[in-house]
């Protein structure tokens, strides 16, 4: 059992699990599942700097910041317990493309080639992890929720406006990963 | 115009948990549990992959379309029950969910989300998840992305919505 708990968890298993965080958090608490939320409830309570999207009661979304510190437990978890040492498959395609940006590492979820302290202080490195991040915070506020909230709840819930924010993201991932994101790697 | 406390919280649509009942400090590891469950549900299933992200953008795998559908599947299905049978809340209150008004921040904060995804290859709870599987640069990912929440505070009023 533990030995195909290890494997990688095939489609079909992963995402209905991942569809039954929405009625679990509505049911043993009345709350909605979101997880960009967080990002904007460590702000209201470490740096609020007086600006009205942040001067609320943050305590009240305690939960969500208990929920978050979770996710990153389980991804200990699985690390400790559940990890397999096989590398990743990743498509023939992919593998050949990214072999001639220098990634050629797939024992990680990330690539390390890309995702790690050196390449920080590299060009694409910074512009990955740092740009990246900040329009992932950016954006996800913006558009009032991110995979999570929109994708997933917003769309569970027949909400229209949570349809327009998801095909925007899927557009705006497109776009970087087959336009933008190769010129970036080739720096 | 001058927002009260709970309509501040609302602006952000999702930040409108209210429940009236007051529960000790320990019902909170409840979420820590759920989290936790989803937590390794993300890092087994490869979700957390910045590779698996490009080959979904890329079309050359079904893995995540697969997950995210089923997902959605499943969460829709249970939302439905919910309403249909009135379920109530382990607390025995009836299970409030918000309606989300559009506005044109799901367009322009969308495409600067998807792009952003596409480039970090991890969404919101995937930084989480990632750094606990020990790839500790992610905190600098994550830190941006909070640097990126505070600036659309800042900026929020300047921007078409």
């Amino acid at each position: 059992m533990l030995e195909l708990l290890k494997q990688p968890w095939p489609w079909y298993i992963a995402g209905p699990l991942v569809g039954l965080i929405v009625p679990i958090l509505l049911l043993i608490g009345n709350k909605s599942f979101g997880i960009s939320s967080s990002l904007r409830h460590i702000c209201a309570s470490c740096i609020p700097a007086n600006i009205p999207f942040f001067k609320y009661d943050w305590k009240k979304e305690v939960w969500n910041l208990v929920f978050v510190s979770g996710i990153f437990l389980g991804g200990i978890v699985a690390l400790s317990f559940l990890h397999s040492p096989e590398p990743l498959r990743v498509n023939p395609e992919l593998t050949q493309e990214l072999a001639g940006y220098g990634i050629t590492n797939f024992n990680n979820m990330v690539p390390e080639d890309l995702i790690s302290w050196s390449s920080l202080f590299t060009l694409r490195g910074f512009l990955v992890m740092v740009a990246g991040g900040f329009m992932v915070g950016f954006g996800a506020r913006y558009a009032g929720g991110c995979t999570s909230g929109h994708a997933i709840l917003g769309l569970s819930n027949l909400q229209l406006p949570s349809l327009i924010a998801t095909v925007c993201f899927m557009i705006g991932g497109f776009i970087m990963a087959n336009f933008v994101l190769p010129l970036i790697l080739s720096l | 115009m001058m927002l009260n406390e709970a309509q501040t919280r609302g602006l952000d649509t999702i930040c409108i948990n209210e429940s009236r009942l007051q529960h000790k400090w320990y019902h909170m590891l409840k979420y820590m549990v759920v989290g936790m469950l989803f937590g390794i549900v993300f890092v087994k299933s490869e979700v957390i992959s910045w590779f698996r992200i490009q080959e979904m953008f890329r079309l050359q795998s079904f893995h995540m379309y697969g997950i995210i559908g089923t997902a959605i599947i499943t969460a829709m299905i249970s939302v439905f029950l919910i309403k249909k049978f009135n379920v109530k809340t382990v607390y025995g209150e009836p299970v409030r969910l918000a309606s989300k008004t559009f506005n044109k921040g799901q367009i322009y904060g969308g495409l600067i989300f998807g792009l952003g995804w596409a480039l970090t290859g991890a969404c919101p709870g995937p930084l989480f998840a990632q750094i606990g599987t020990g790839v500790t640069v992610v905190v600098v990912t994550l830190l941006s992305a909070i640097a990126g929440t505070w600036v659309y505070g800042l900026v929020r009023e300047r921007l078409p919505h």
